[in-house]
């Protein structure tokens, strides 16, 4: 049906507004980011971005993102399996434990990893023993990439197979098909599109996590720098040009995020649990 | 709750708080579920939460009472505040025009509301300095009317305001679609004016939306780190934000400074929340089906 | 119960005068050149399948949709340059579109609770008003209770009220019991009615259930594809449906091809007199299932073998093979026609048979 309230002129002052301030607020930035990485031409932008410090960040940073990723993704399989398919006392406990990242700060997910494993740590000195390093090493990177991203899958999965009800499994069942053949045939097929959402937006955190990350990765310059740390790092340098080199593909993972996740809404909402967006 | 605790549970699903079901795979999918988020999760809590007492409260109460953290809290709740509460009549106007008016681009635009979420923090929190400094375009723009926006507190509202949008946005745009227009439409026959209906017929029932909106925002807004603080400044007592603190603190070796620090925002944050919910649970009382 | 009056008071008056009515959603026609009248105080029932355009009628009338075409109006008085809060029609909406962040009270109290200062009425006749209204819909003790708490029939009683509370010119009912059971909607079907009767507004209700217009309506407009089909009363429009779909549409229909010349109808063996005014030539014959009379072998009728017998309820069911073609009568009561046996041939004869050249 049309829109039922309909002020003459009122349509285009809104649509202008939204408009000046998404343009202002969030487009612009993004656009600033390419500009002030390309402000001193094509090879300017390169240059940085071939320094072996930069390419070790990158491949940090796709390391950490194949671990956690994963990890994560997994965890919210089970997890939504557990909630979404059973009924049991303290399932609303558990979902607020699984929540509880989203609203932590980044800085506290990572301040946590450095009380139980720092040098003063619960299990600092054990560690130190055993010459195990876990903070500012590649490890501890990944524990803070870890606990920020875990609510991601699972977020998406619990609505979605709350939704669909276990009627199809039951089914399955029914006809003789195993656990796992009813898993592999039935559930995941219903899922598969929220769950490469999930695993999309958890990348995308993943990857350009800053506040965990830096807390536990001490910055060291070409050890344990991922990429969102690198540009810190050169923007605290002034080389301004290659912070926004750094930033710029950042961005551009941002933009293929978003992308990507758009065509997802816009091709299968069905199959997505529908107002349910980070 | 541990994993420790429960996972034996896990082991046994015919006991008496799970309900039986013909579906497999329970102990497996509860055993792991449990297992993960207690290692991932719950365990750093507890070290977050029992450390300050290991370490004495004194320090805990040493440390809070600290001018410059209170001075950090105070910043980052209040400009968290304020930053949530300037998004919710800009995310309803933003929601208003998505859901409710046509025109060229408006899928675009959509799409480009979720960018916050997307790029990555420091991105952003580059990319706002540039545009806020003191040389950059808006920077010089709010220079002259004798705003300073970069290293204020002014340009930590900025960033919050920059990254809580999309929460607000995104809360209220399925309500909004799903509002019964003929709920509308039956105040419009009734002699409402379009004040009358946006006030009292649309506002109310967004009016839980917003509520949750504004809480995600301001949730996310008082930790927020990577956007922030490459704009704020950093002055102590002055524009130094609560998370930046605790990495400060760290940097000290002063783990149960930080740990205090850290515990104090989860509480306030806690608390928030719970009269959030208590909010929201009156509205619902309130006629919602 | 029955207090159709419209036809002999002082009704003759056209209230509602709906001119060349036409509406197209893209290039959907939803109405094409509707024009009707309703009197003072009638009640009107717009009767269609979905997609026949009595939604969008109703929703002219309240002034929710724009005609591309046509004249509306009421009393007089052009109605479609009125804005929609001015028009002061009570609309009820097939659900209820209750306000739900407010009480029962609220809600009925809205329409004069937006009133300009001026107009508004004082805060203690308002709360008379609503104390009344609550009488009137049967919810007394019910006005602090929020529509979440209450069952559909109540729920459509407050839309009622609350309709009513703005004391309209006209009353427009979308479907007021499509979303009720079916025993709640024949008790309110009959309070409707006499409610209407007590608070004498002209109304005006879609419905696309035939049994509902038939027994509720003084008049019923019948629409299919956006046009208007035939008006009149229950009475008129059963009984000389003026086409096919009428006459489908309002019961249960059999149908057989046949054939008028100089008034007599001729149907496969069997001659009678034709209907009134019918045209020579090749026509569709209609009848009901029910209205039928049955005949041994050599008597006279259609000649029709008895297929099978089932009792259905108060109601038999015979299924009858006439020419070929396989024809399920009805008979009310338990006890069957003398004759009627499966495998026995019988004679049939439709007591009032329509009409209707072929196409």
């Amino acid at each position: 049906m049309n829109p039922s309230i309909r002020l003459p002129g009122i349509a285009p002052l809104f649509v202008a507004l939204t408009l000046a301030i998404l343009g202002v607020l969030i487009v612009f930035p993004l656009g600033v980011v390419f500009q002030q990485a390309f402000s001193k031409g094509f090879a300017a932008y390169l240059e940085p971005l071939t320094q072996p410090d930069a390419l070790h960040a990158i491949r940090l940073t796709l390391i950490v993102a194949a671990i956690s990723v994963p990890l994560n993704a997994v965890f919210g399989v089970a997890a939504a399996w557990a909630v979404a398919r059973f009924e049991f006392k303290g399932k609303s406990l558990l979902v607020t434990f699984i929540d509880l990242p989203f609203s932590m700060s980044p800085v506290v997910s990572g301040l946590v990893w450095v009380l139980l494993f720092g040098a003063q740590g619960w299990f600092g000195p054990w560690l130190q023993e055993h010459n195990v390093k876990i903070i500012f090493a590649t490890s501890g990177l990944v524990l803070a990439t870890v606990l920020v991203t875990l609510p991601f899958v699972a977020r998406e999965l619990i609505p979605l197979m709350q939704d669909q009800g276990a009627d199809e499994e039951a089914a399955a069942l029914t006809l003789g098909a195993g656990g796992f053949t009813t898993f592999w045939r039935v559930t995941l097929p219903n899922i598969k599109w929220a769950l490469l959402y999930g695993v999309l937006l958890c990348n995308a955190r993943a990857m350009g996590e800053f506040g965990a990350v830096s807390v536990v990765s001490g910055s060291v310059r070409g050890l344990t720098t991922t990429l969102p740390l690198h540009v810190e790092v050169l923007y605290n340098d002034y080389e301004f040009v290659g912070a926004f080199a750094a930033a710029s593909i950042l961005a551009s993972l941002g933009l293929v995020t978003l992308v990507i996740k758009t065509f997802l809404e816009w091709r299968h909402s069905g199959e997505l649990s529908a107002g349910r967006r980070h | 709750m541990t994993a420790a605790a429960l996972a034996p549970l896990a082991g046994k699903p015919r006991s008496r708080w799970k309900q039986p079901s013909i579906l497999p795979g329970f102990p497996l999918a509860m055993g792991w579920t449990l297992t993960y988020l207690g290692l991932v999760v719950v365990l750093p809590l507890i070290a977050l939460v029992v450390r300050p007492w290991e370490l004495g409260l004194s320090v805990t109460w040493s440390t809070l009472t600290e001018p410059r953290v209170l001075a950090a809290l105070r910043l980052s709740f209040g400009s968290a505040f304020l930053a949530a509460l300037t998004n919710v009549p800009i995310g309803l106007l933003v929601a208003w025009t998505l859901t409710r008016y046509e025109f060229p681009g408006r899928r675009l635009i959509d799409a480009f509301v979720d960018l916050p979420f997307a790029l990555p923090t420091a991105v952003a929190g580059i990319a706002l300095t540039a545009i806020y400094g003191p040389n950059g375009p808006l920077g010089e723009l709010f220079a002259k009317i004798g705003i300073k926006t970069a290293y204020s507190p002014v340009g930590i509202y900025i960033a919050l305001l920059f990254i809580g949008l999309p929460f607000v946005v995104r809360t209220i745009q399925p309500v909004l679609q799903d509002l019964d227009r003929e709920v509308e439409e039956a105040a419009h026959t009734l002699g409402a004016t379009n004040l009358q209906r946006f006030w009292l017929v649309v506002l109310p029932a967004v009016l839980p939306a917003l509520l949750s909106g504004f809480s995600l925002a301001f949730a996310r807004a008082v930790g927020e780190y990577g956007s922030v603080i490459f704009i704020a400044g950093n002055m102590p007592m002055k524009s130094e934000i609560a998370p930046l603190l605790i990495v400060i603190k760290l940097e000290q070796y002063d783990y149960a400074g930080a740990a205090s620090v850290g515990l104090a925002m989860l509480a306030i944050s806690f608390g928030g929340l719970l009269a959030m919910n208590g909010v929201q649970l009156f509205l619902a009382r309130r006629g919602r089906v | 119960m029955n207090f159709r009056q419209a036809d002999d008071t002082s009704a003759s008056v056209n209230a509602l005068e709906i001119k060349g009515i036409s509406k197209a959603y893209g290039r959907f026609p939803a109405l094409k050149n509707v024009s009707l009248q309703a009197k003072d105080k009638e009640f009107l029932a717009l009767l269609g399948p979905s997609g026949s355009g009595k939604t969008t009628l109703l929703r002219v009338l309240a002034g929710l949709e724009q005609p591309d075409a046509g004249e509306v109006r009421f009393a007089g008085e052009d109605f479609l340059a009125l804005p929609v809060r001015r028009r002061k029609v009570g609309m009820v909406f097939q659900h209820y579109a209750l306000f739900r962040h407010m009480t029962v009270a609220q809600n009925i109290a809205f329409g004069l609770t937006v009133r300009k200062r001026s107009e508004k009425p004082a805060k203690s006749e308002i709360a008379d008003r609503v104390a009344h209204l609550l009488q009137l819909v049967q919810l007394e003790g019910l006005d602090k209770r929020f529509p979440s708490q209450l069952s559909g029939g109540q729920r459509q009683r407050v839309a009622l009220a609350r309709a009513l509370a703005i004391e309209p010119k006209m009353l427009l009912l979308d479907e007021p019991f499509g979303a009720l059971d079916a025993q709640v909607r024949r008790e309110l079907r009959r309070w409707l009615r006499e409610l209407h009767d007590r608070a004498g507004v002209t109304t005006v209700f879609v419905t696309h259930d035939q049994e509902e217009a038939l027994d509720l309506a003084d008049r019923v407009a019948i629409l299919k594809d956006g046009e208007l089909i035939q008006l009149g009363t229950p009475n008129q429009v059963y009984e000389h449906p003026a086409t096919p779909f009428v006459f489908d549409f309002l019961g249960q229909a059999c149908r057989m091809p046949g054939v008028v010349e100089k008034g007599r109808l001729l149907i496969a063996d069997w001659e009678s007199e034709a209907p009134a005014g019918a045209a020579d030539g090749a026509v569709d014959v209609f009848f009901r299932p029910d209205e039928v009379a049955f005949a041994p072998a050599d008597g006279a009728g259609l000649s029709a073998l008895v297929r099978g017998v089932t009792q259905r309820g108060p109601d038999v069911r015979i299924d009858c093979v006439i020419e070929g073609q396989t024809v399920e009568l009805q008979a009310h009561g338990p006890t069957l026609p003398p004759g009627v046996t499966t495998g026995l041939s019988v004679r049939i004869k439709p007591l009032r048979p329509q009409v209707y050249a072929t196409a």
